[in-house]
Formats: C-alpha cells, sequence, structure tokens
C-alpha cells in the first residue's frame, strides 16, 4: 500500500536539502538545525498557521508563507531569515506583547516562557505600539490549574490538545477579532466543566503563563512536554 | 427536461403571454420592496379588477430594474409600443397608471425616461433577465432560453467542452481577486474524487455593495443552472449556496427556484435522463465577514468556527470535508449560461485585453444614480460616475471613487480616465472586488474613509492571526487619534509601518487587504492626514531622541 516517499531537493538559506513532498519547511528546517521562530505551533499537534512568525521567503512566490503549514517542492529556494523577514518577526512580537498585559516580573513563567524567549531572540528591546492594557479576568475555579488570560496570546495549542489528544474538548475559541479568548465548555468556569479531565495536558502545552498549576510562585512554572512526542509516536505506531 | 421539452415549455408560456398585450412589471427586489412595491403591485392588480379593462392586462413581480435610486419602479409594456417606466410610484398612484393603459397616453409626471445614459451606456450580459423576468417562475424563466446552455452541455458537450469554453471566455472570478475561472474549474477536474463539491459564494458584505442581492432576488435559476454547468464541467455531485442570513428574500426566492427546479427534473439525480446528477443546498452565513475566504466559507459550512486556513492546500485539492471543492462568486456563475450559449469567443470579445466581459456595479455615495448597473470591462470610471451616474449632487465635486469594498482603495479625479479593469485597478492602488463603488464629493474626509473601513475590518477580523486580530485593532487606533487632531507625525510612521506588516503577514485576504483603503488614501491624499497631525504635535521625546 504505501510506496517509497518521492525524496526531492530544495533550498534553505542557500544549503541544499532533501526532504519528501509530505514533509513541511519548518520540519526540514529544523532537521537541519535552522531556526525558523515558532508560537502557535507545537511538534505532535495539528498544524494552525496562525502566530505568522514562521512565515519564510520563497523566491518566484510573492507572498510571505508559513513554513509550518507549506510542503515542500522540488527546486523550492527558501529564505528564513532575511532582514524584510526580521522587521515583520519584530513587529508582530510587539503587537503580542501589546495586546494583552505580559509583565515578567510578576509571571510565573517568567524565565520559562516562549513568548519572552522569542522577543529576546528577535530582538525586541522596546514596545513600539501603544499597550491596550485590557481588563482581562482569571479562572481560578479549578482545582489544579488556573487560567490567566492577561498572559494568553490565543494560539490554540490548548484547544488542539485537548481535542487532539485528550479527546475532551473541553477549550474553545470564543468571541472574534480582538475580543477572541480561550474558554471550557459552553463559557462555564474550568472548575464546573464536567468535560475537563484534569490531565493538565493544556497546561504543558501554553507557551506563556496563561495556563498554569496552581501553588507556582514567579518563574517557578516550567512546563513538562515530553508526553506529547511519546503519545504520537504511540498512536502513529498503533494506530 | 431534455432540450426539446425545455424548448415546448418555453413556446408554450411567450404563446400564453402573447395573449395579454399589456404588461405591468412592478420591481419587487429589496430596495423598491422597502418602499412597499408589493403593496403597489396588489393595488395596482385591484384597480385593473375594478375596471375590468377592456384588453386583458397583467401585473408581474420581477426583479430590480437598476434604478434604485428612483424607486419604486414600475414598467408597462404594451405590444408593439415602447416600455414606459415609472419612477417613484405610490400605492396612490394605481389606479392612474392603470387608467392611462386604456387611454393609451402614459402618466407624464411619474415618467422615468430610459432614454439616457444610465440605461442607454449599459451591457447586460448577467442582468439580461433582471427586471424582465418573474423570480418565482421557473416558466418565465425557461421562456427567455433559461436552462437551455445546461440542456446543450448535457446533450452535445462534454466536461472538457465546457470547461474549455469558459477557459477561452476569459472570464475572471467576480468575488474580487480576478482568479481566471476556465483555471480553476481545470485544477478542480484533475482532481479524482468520488465526491466533489460547487459551492456559490454569495456571503456578499462589502458596505455598500448589493449586485449578488439584486441577481439572486431577480434571477435565481440562473444562479442554479450556472452551479449545475459548473458541477458537470468539474465531476462534481454536490453544490451549497452560501448565503448570508441579511439576504432574506432572496433566500426565499432562490428557495423556490431550487424546489422548482428539482420538481422539473432539472436538478437531482440524472437530470434530463443523462448520467449527470447534481443536487443543491442551501447554508447560511451567521454574519461573518471573513466568511467570504474561501477556507473560512468552507469551515462555516463543515458547522466550525468560521475562521480561514493557510493556503496551500487550496479548495481544489482538499475542500469541504477534505474534498476537492471549486467556490464560484455569484456573478461569476450568473456569467456561465450566456458563455455555454454563445462561446467563449463571444465572451470574450467584449471587454479588454485581460478583463473580458462585464461587470455589475453597485453605485453608492454621493452620487444622483444611485443603483445597479452593468458595464463591459474597459469603460472609464468617468463613463461610470458622470454618464451613467449622473455626477455629483448639489453642484459639490468629485473627489474620489471608493472601488473593492475594505480591501480597495480610494481613486481620486486623476484616474477618473483609466479603463476600468482587473489590471489597471490593482496598478492604482485598488482593486476590483466585488462590484461595489462608492462616490465621495469635495466634502468627504478621506481620513474618516480610512478609518470607517479599518473599523470594519478590525469589528470582522476573525482574531485567529495575530497581525490581523492586534495589527486592525492598532492601525484603527491611529486613525482615530490622527482623525481626532491628536495625532503625531511618529502615529503616522507607525501607522505606515504597520500597514506593510499586516499586509505581509496576515493569513487571509481580509488582513492582507485591510491596509489598503489606508494606504491608497495616503498615496492620493496624504495632506489631509498632514493637516490634521499639523506641527505643533511633534512630542518633545522626539526632539529628544534627535538631538542626542
Amino acid at each position: 500500500m504505501s510506496t517509497q516517499p518521492h525524496i526531492i531537493t530544495l533550498t534553505i538559506d542557500g544549503r541544499e536539502l532533501s526532504a519528501t513532498v509530505d514533509d513541511s519547511i519548518l520540519t526540514i528546517a529544523r532537521q537541519h538545525k535552522i531556526d525558523i521562530p515558532t508560537l502557535c505551533f507545537l511538534e505532535g499537534l495539528s498544524t494552525w498557521g496562525a502566530c505568522r512568525l514562521c512565515l519564510v521567503e520563497i523566491e518566484g512566490t510573492p507572498k510571505l508563507l508559513s513554513a509550518c503549514t507549506t510542503k515542500c517542492v522540488e527546486n523550492m529556494v527558501v529564505k528564513t531569515d532575511t532582514e524584510r523577514l526580521k522587521q515583520h518577526r519584530k513587529m508582530i512580537i510587539e503587537l503580542l506583547f501589546a495586546e494583552r498585559n505580559h509583565i515578567c516580573s510578576v509571571c510565573v513563567s517568567n524565565g520559562a516562557c516562549e513568548l519572552q524567549s522569542l522577543a529576546q531572540e528577535c530582538g525586541v528591546d522596546h514596545v513600539s505600539v501603544p499597550y491596550r492594557y485590557p481588563s482581562l479576568q482569571l479562572d481560578s475555579s479549578h482545582d489544579l490549574f488556573r487560567l490567566d488570560n492577561n498572559r494568553c496570546i490565543l494560539c490554540t495549542r490548548c484547544v488542539r490538545v485537548c481535542d487532539e489528544i485528550e479527546g475532551a474538548h473541553t477549550w474553545d475559541v470564543a468571541g472574534r477579532g480582538i475580543d477572541a479568548h480561550v474558554l471550557t465548555d459552553l463559557n462555564t468556569l474550568w472548575g464546573d466543566s464536567e468535560s475537563c479531565t484534569s490531565c493538565g495536558k493544556c497546561v504543558q502545552v501554553c507557551p506563556t503563563g496563561a495556563l498554569v498549576q496552581k501553588g507556582t510562585a514567579v518563574a517557578e512554572m516550567h512546563k513538562q512536554r515530553e508526553f506529547l512526542p511519546y503519545l504520537t509516536k504511540m498512536r502513529r505506531n498503533h494506530p | 427536461m431534455t432540450p426539446e421539452e425545455l424548448h415546448d415549455v418555453g413556446q408554450k408560456h411567450r404563446e400564453q403571454d402573447a395573449k395579454t398585450p399589456h404588461h405591468v412589471r412592478v420591481c419587487m427586489a429589496a430596495g423598491c420592496m422597502s418602499q412597499k412595491s408589493d403593496e403597489i403591485k396588489k393595488t395596482l392588480e385591484k384597480a385593473i379588477k375594478e375596471k375590468g379593462a377592456s384588453d386583458p392586462c397583467k401585473v408581474k413581480c420581477v426583479g430590480c430594474m437598476g434604478l434604485c435610486s428612483a424607486g419604486p419602479l414600475v414598467r408597462v409594456d404594451t405590444e408593439g409600443q415602447d416600455s414606459v417606466m415609472y419612477q417613484n410610484v405610490t400605492v396612490d398612484d394605481s389606479s392612474e397608471i392603470v387608467q392611462s393603459i386604456s387611454d393609451g397616453k402614459p402618466v407624464e409626471r411619474l415618467v422615468c425616461d430610459t432614454n439616457v445614459p444610465f440605461f442607454a451606456k449599459q451591457q447586460k450580459i448577467v442582468l439580461e433577465n433582471v427586471g424582465e423576468i418573474d423570480p418565482d417562475s421557473l416558466e418565465d424563466y425557461i421562456s427567455v432560453g433559461g436552462y437551455s446552455a445546461l440542456g446543450k452541455a448535457l446533450a452535445e458537450m462534454s466536461p472538457a467542452e465546457v470547461r474549455s469554453e469558459v477557459e477561452a471566455s476569459g472570464l475572471r472570478g467576480r468575488g474580487g481577486a480576478g482568479f481566471p475561472t476556465g483555471l480553476k474549474w481545470g485544477m478542480m477536474a484533475r482532481n479524482e474524487s468520488e465526491t466533489k463539491y460547487i459551492i456559490c459564494n454569495a456571503d456578499e458584505g462589502d458596505p455598500g455593495a448589493f449586485m449578488d442581492r439584486a441577481v439572486l432576488e431577480s434571477d435565481p435559476h440562473r444562479i442554479l443552472e450556472g452551479m449545475a454547468l459548473a458541477a458537470y464541467a468539474t465531476g462534481a455531485n454536490h453544490g451549497y449556496v452560501y448565503i448570508r442570513a441579511e439576504y432574506p428574500l432572496a433566500i426565499k426566492r432562490l428557495k423556490n427556484a431550487i424546489r422548482l427546479a428539482a420538481r422539473a427534473g432539472l436538478l437531482g439525480h440524472h437530470i434530463s435522463g443523462t448520467r449527470f446528477s447534481f443536487q443543491i443546498e442551501i447554508r447560511l452565513g451567521a454574519g461573518a465577514f471573513v466568511c467570504g475566504e474561501e477556507t473560512a466559507l468552507i469551515a462555516s459550512i463543515e458547522g466550525k468556527r468560521g475562521q480561514p486556513k493557510p493556503r496551500p492546500p487550496f479548495p481544489a485539492q482538499s475542500g469541504l470535508w477534505g474534498k476537492p471543492t471549486c467556490i464560484n462568486n455569484v456573478e461569476t456563475l450568473a456569467n456561465i449560461a450566456p458563455i455555454v450559449n454563445k462561446g467563449g469567443a463571444w465572451f470574450a470579445s467584449i471587454g479588454t485585453e485581460k478583463s473580458k466581459g462585464t461587470k455589475v456595479f453597485a453605485l453608492a455615495g454621493k452620487i444622483n444614480n444611485t443603483g445597479l448597473i452593468e458595464v463591459p470591462m474597459g469603460i472609464t470610471l468617468r463613463e461610470i460616475v458622470f454618464d451613467i451616474g449622473g455626477g455629483i449632487p448639489d453642484g459639490l465635486s468629485f473627489k474620489a471613487v471608493q472601488t473593492g469594498g475594505p480591501s480597495g482603495g480610494c481613486l481620486p479625479d486623476r484616474h477618473l480616465d483609466m479603463a476600468v479593469d482587473y489590471d489597471n485597478l490593482r496598478d492604482a492602488g485598488s482593486i476590483m472586488g466585488s462590484g461595489g463603488m462608492i462616490i465621495m464629493d469635495e466634502e468627504s474626509n478621506m481620513v474618516d474613509v480610512a478609518r470607517f473601513f479599518m473599523e470594519f475590518c478590525m469589528s470582522e477580523s476573525c482574531g485567529k492571526c495575530i497581525p490581523c486580530r492586534v495589527g486592525t485593532y492598532q492601525m484603527h487606533n491611529l486613525l482615530d487619534r490622527i482623525a481626532e487632531g491628536q495625532g503625531t507625525h511618529e502615529d503616522l510612521a507607525l501607522l505606515e509601518e504597520l500597514c506593510i506588516t499586516v499586509a505581509c503577514t496576515s493569513l487571509c485576504g481580509l488582513g492582507q487587504t485591510a491596509p489598503n483603503p489606508v494606504l491608497s488614501t495616503l498615496r492620493y491624499f496624504r495632506n489631509e492626514y498632514l493637516d490634521l497631525i499639523g506641527e505643533q504635535h511633534i512630542p518633545a521625546f522626539v526632539g529628544q531622541e534627535a538631538s542626542q
């Protein structure tokens, strides 16, 4: 049934690499230690293509395409680190910081936050767009975990892991545009959720301090993600 | 129905019609209906009955007659005579109109002159039946040649032949982006699958645009025939019309049309006794502008949250429920039957080199004749605004024309002599879009216009990708400050920077084109921004940084 995968050659940042047509640009780049920043992407979950940080330039294509969702094509020439891309990435991260209330000094994820480290990597040293300072809610109703909407970047990793791995689909997104936010069940408190299994997968995949374990102090929240590659591998072997 | 049966039904209906020497057509599309044209129709019928006219006279409900600003419109067609159109008709005028029919003299005070550029300069393909036939009558549609293209395709043409006619016609998608329809169909046809879908995108949502609504309300069978032809040409067997719930009249007429067509065997299993089967269902949009975007539309039909996905994969490869799917706009589909009937070469003879055929525009804003028009591609903006549109009211002068809705731009008077086609509009910083055309006079404030459209994009952003979700908010905020006279040069620079990032990095067309109204007003009306900023607003710290 399965045929030999079709091997093709493409160029990423001047390096000639081989890939199959089912591989995304991001997969191949990561395999070869070419760093493309991502936020919504997480190995083991479906691709979402929403953070727009992994955008790359492809020769002959006027539009920038997301490396996580774009498949490799024969003779494709990809650039991942041009000045133009760097500028856009910086601006996107600045937009994120200005969107909600990201105050690292009082965050339990300080020092172990993907948004924070990405900002450092991309050279964001100030935010040029005006801060919104929205008034957002905390949900501490769950016995073990807490949701802090101030720190959410709407990557939907929690939504996807809950739906695709745990199979509970407790999380989803409500509202649109700037008012979009995650919620549990049909907008009940997390602690009252009937579908939540308290597995904590959502907490572990969350890139920031939006979903955390209760009882952690500033900079104590370190996320454990080993379960995800393990589960994906086991499930792939035993579908 | 076979082609012969269709011919017979049409023939019979025409003969029946010919027995009535006078036809009174009343516009019953949304524009005139909102001014009680349905009651006018009733009183006309009552007046005819009371009078017991010597000549038989029939009142007919028809679709949009175009000149919406002069509505309600009523047209009296008498055999062997010129038609008389009446404008601004009220219920009280009914008996006078009926009297005039037997007198043979029109009611002068109500007559709408149809010998003016508004009517004379138009060329109708999409709208050829609009305002002529009863949208609720299948026989009426058949009597003007309806479903003959489907009959012809099924009897005489292979799917590939239908595709090549459409390709030869040079028809480009009328939804906005202008992708060649023949190419889209070819991509779809190449993807083998037992189930394939045709979707008619009737989620028209640009502010000031009502082309698709008028077509759906006035000639719904045209769309069904276009969809059936598209399905035959691409190997699809199931169709959806995705129509916004805010168009109740269009939905009602479309539902009725689907029912009538299915009953007559023009939709459903083994159409015209062939192996071709095709059914159509309606799906209602719940008011999200972004659902006009192909992938968001698909998600919405699947019952998911209406938000887009990155392309590729394109819907032609993996669309609705993972099956090959072809999505065409209402106006695109309305062009298909004439192309199949008259040939691609005929269609390609109209228009410019790269934009063929005609385009329907909805004229709105500061213009004398607001309404629905269809003009050949390549007509100049000046002809549209000043000849067909009748110029600017109240003696004011023209300032700009906005095309393409929130994804488009504002073009100033120096572009008035530009030939309207996809490429010229794009080069000038706007887009063809779906056909909304808003005219602005000298009193319009262009920063306000940009702010209005940005507010629209901000509130219609789905929130999935960061640049569109936060970028449109920030841009709106900056425009707000500038428009209120509190903006700085720094704000303007940041606004321009944001425009570029949002345009280049957003996930779907909504975000990618959201900065267009700002960019085009900055390009042509930069002074208005600068006037609002003024010199005194340079904050102290900018000066400090500069001196360091």
